[in-house]
């Protein structure tokens, strides 16, 4: 009854886990059948196809798509992927099939409505195929052809009110956790700032003007629900300034066994009773806190806002007041020179969405500005930083150094003035010194 | 500059390297126009517009050309 026979991929059914290969053979069915009576205005086959083509990438052990092509709707450079086949008359279905990259509403938040709207579209438009969510966060839409581009578009931004997101050399689309909407540890609002960043760098998404592809990701506190400080060229996570807010009869509380620690989590199996000492105290990694006569005590200045003891109690130990953020930069993943994570620029700003978040943006602008005109092509932002160096890019962005921006002491101390900021520059009266300093 | 001269010195440029390459990165055209990376977004902006140049994309990688060329444009029938 399969179009194409697959034998290959019949056996990735087998494993343990839930198969893509049952998914799309289900999709396969589904689009034969057409319950709807849908207008279908892409080929009916076009999973049949793409499993006959999988299943020949596996045979020959090659890929059979081409690289790369049309790249959007009108006046975008980016949100489409163009996909071409090698072999149009086997597998006709396929012969164009194109990506589309949707920006995905801030911390994720769907309405059902919303998500029935989108897979009509797309079961219309497209192939039905879905992948909620794509590694940089956004909603991927996978297989389309060409002339359906505009169309997707115009429903989208006019019914939808819905935008594509980002591809290729261009500031990728923003993702952040969900924030202040549900989230106590919040430092931020992570939802208007990325709304208002996405909004301000419109320009940057969707023309691609960079050296490679730039991402922006927003956690509200250090827990990194979006694994910004892992994948965000640019980072932008939640801290406090001042004291961790103690909760001295809720600490008594957890001890005593009567509140559960990590908010009930962990409720798989028996872990014993509670133990402060060995699962707070013990396991903060600066060594900042005391637990002694019944009381806790931490000594904030060496806190590093771990989250540790927050997530365990957090009904006992709330963040600071004091709230900002914290920028991190050159996050990346393999490809060249390995993974890297997000290096510290700069420690705390404020988060003030009254004037528009102007200082983030200056910090934004002036790494862009560095990038654009110092980067090689297809060199991310943590490659420029390695290959010219952390302190070039303290000097470009007109970053002070501050000790935060040491990774660990000793090893590399070396640091070299320049003749401008030494007083008196490297002039010396040689005879002078003579005096005292024999040759 | 001027947009038009901005343009001359572009699709002359891309003209010229046709033989050998149909596809150019963001800033061989800054390079071209003599000029920091954001000032040249503002001419090329406009030129893709106006349909001068288009956008080629690996899916990762971004590239510009003169509409048409290239051999992908034929391959494809999207030309
Ligand atoms: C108040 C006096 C001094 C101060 C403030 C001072 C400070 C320092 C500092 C900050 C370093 C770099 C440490 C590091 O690598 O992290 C250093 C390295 C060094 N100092 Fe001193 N120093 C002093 C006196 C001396 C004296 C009197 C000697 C030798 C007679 C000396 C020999 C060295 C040597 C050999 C190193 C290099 C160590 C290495 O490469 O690991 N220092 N000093
Ligand atoms: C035959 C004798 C010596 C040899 C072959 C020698 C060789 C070296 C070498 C290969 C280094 C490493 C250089 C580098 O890291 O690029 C070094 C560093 C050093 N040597 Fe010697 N050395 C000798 C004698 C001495 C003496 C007599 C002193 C002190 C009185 C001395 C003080 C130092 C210091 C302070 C460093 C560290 C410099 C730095 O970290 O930049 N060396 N030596
Ligand atoms: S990153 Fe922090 S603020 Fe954001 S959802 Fe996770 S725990 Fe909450
Ligand atoms: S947040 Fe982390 S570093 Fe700070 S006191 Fe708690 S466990 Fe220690």
């Amino acid at each position: 009854m399969a179009k194409h026979k697959t034998p290959l991929l019949d056996q990735l059914e087998t494993g343990p886990w839930p198969s893509f290969v049952s998914d799309l053979k289900q999709e396969a069915i589904k689009r034969a059948k057409n319950e709807k009576g849908l207008e279908l205005q892409i080929p009916v086959d076009v999973v049949e196809d793409l499993l006959g083509v999988l299943e020949l990438s596996y045979k020959h052990g090659r890929t059979h798509w081409k690289h790369g092509g049309i790249v959007g709707v009108f006046g975008y450079g980016g949100g489409v992927i163009g996909r071409y086949n090698d072999q149009p008359t086997m597998f006709p279905g396929v012969a164009h099939f194109h990506t589309v990259r949707v920006a995905q509403p801030g911390g994720k938040f769907y309405s059902t409505e919303y998500l029935r709207q989108l897979c009509n579209l797309w079961d219309l438009r497209g192939s039905g195929i879905t992948n909620m969510h794509g590694s940089t966060g956004d909603i991927i839409l996978i297989g389309t052809t060409t002339p359906q581009l505009e169309e997707i578009f115009f429903e989208m931004s006019h019914n939808m009110n819905q935008d594509l997101g980002g591809s290729g050399s261009n500031l990728r689309t923003p993702a952040d956790c969900i924030g202040q909407a549900r989230c106590e540890f919040a430092c931020y609002d992570t939802q208007d700032l990325c709304y208002n960043l996405t909004m301000e760098y419109q320009d940057e998404l969707h023309r691609p003007a960079f050296p490679y592809k730039f991402k922006f990701k927003f956690d509200g506190c250090p827990n990194c629900c979006v694994a910004s400080i892992a994948r965000a060229d640019m980072s932008f996570i939640g801290g406090w300034k001042d004291d961790i807010r103690i909760d001295a009869e809720a600490v008594k509380a957890y001890v005593g066994g009567e509140i559960k620690p990590n908010g009930g989590a962990h409720a798989g199996r028996d872990w014993g009773k509670f133990d402060i000492q060995k699962e707070v105290i013990g396991l903060c990694p600066t060594g900042c806190m005391k637990y002694e006569n019944n009381k806790l005590t931490i000594n904030n200045r060496e806190c590093t806002r771990c989250m540790h003891c927050i997530n365990a109690m957090p009904r006992a130990l709330r963040i600071g007041k004091e709230t900002g953020l914290s920028i991190l930069v050159g996050a990346k993943a393999p490809i060249l020179d390995g993974a890297q994570m997000g290096s510290l620029l700069v420690p705390f700003v404020e988060v003030n969405p009254d004037d528009d978040y102007q200082a983030i943006k200056k910090v934004v602008e002036s790494v862009w500005d560095w990038w654009m005109e110092d980067g090689k092509n297809r060199e991310r932002l943590g490659e420029l930083i390695k290959r010219q160096g952390f302190q070039k890019m303290l000097e470009a962005t007109g970053i002070k150094p501050v000790p935060q921006h040491v990774k660990e002491p000793r090893s590399n101390p070396y640091i070299f003035w320049k003749e401008e900021e030494v007083e008196g520059g490297w002039e010396r009266d040689i005879d002078a010194f003579r005096k005292d300093h024999l040759r | 500059m001027e947009q038009a001269e901005a343009q001359e010195k572009i699709v002359e440029a891309l003209k010229l390297k046709l033989k050998t390459k149909s596809k150019f990165y963001f800033n061989d055209l800054s390079g071209i126009l003599d000029m920091k990376p954001r000032e040249a977004k503002k001419y090329i902006n406009k030129m893709v517009e106006d349909g001068i140049l288009e956008y080629w994309s690996s899916g990762s990688t971004s590239m510009y050309g003169l509409p048409g060329t290239g051999k992908q444009a034929g391959a494809e029938n999207e030309d």
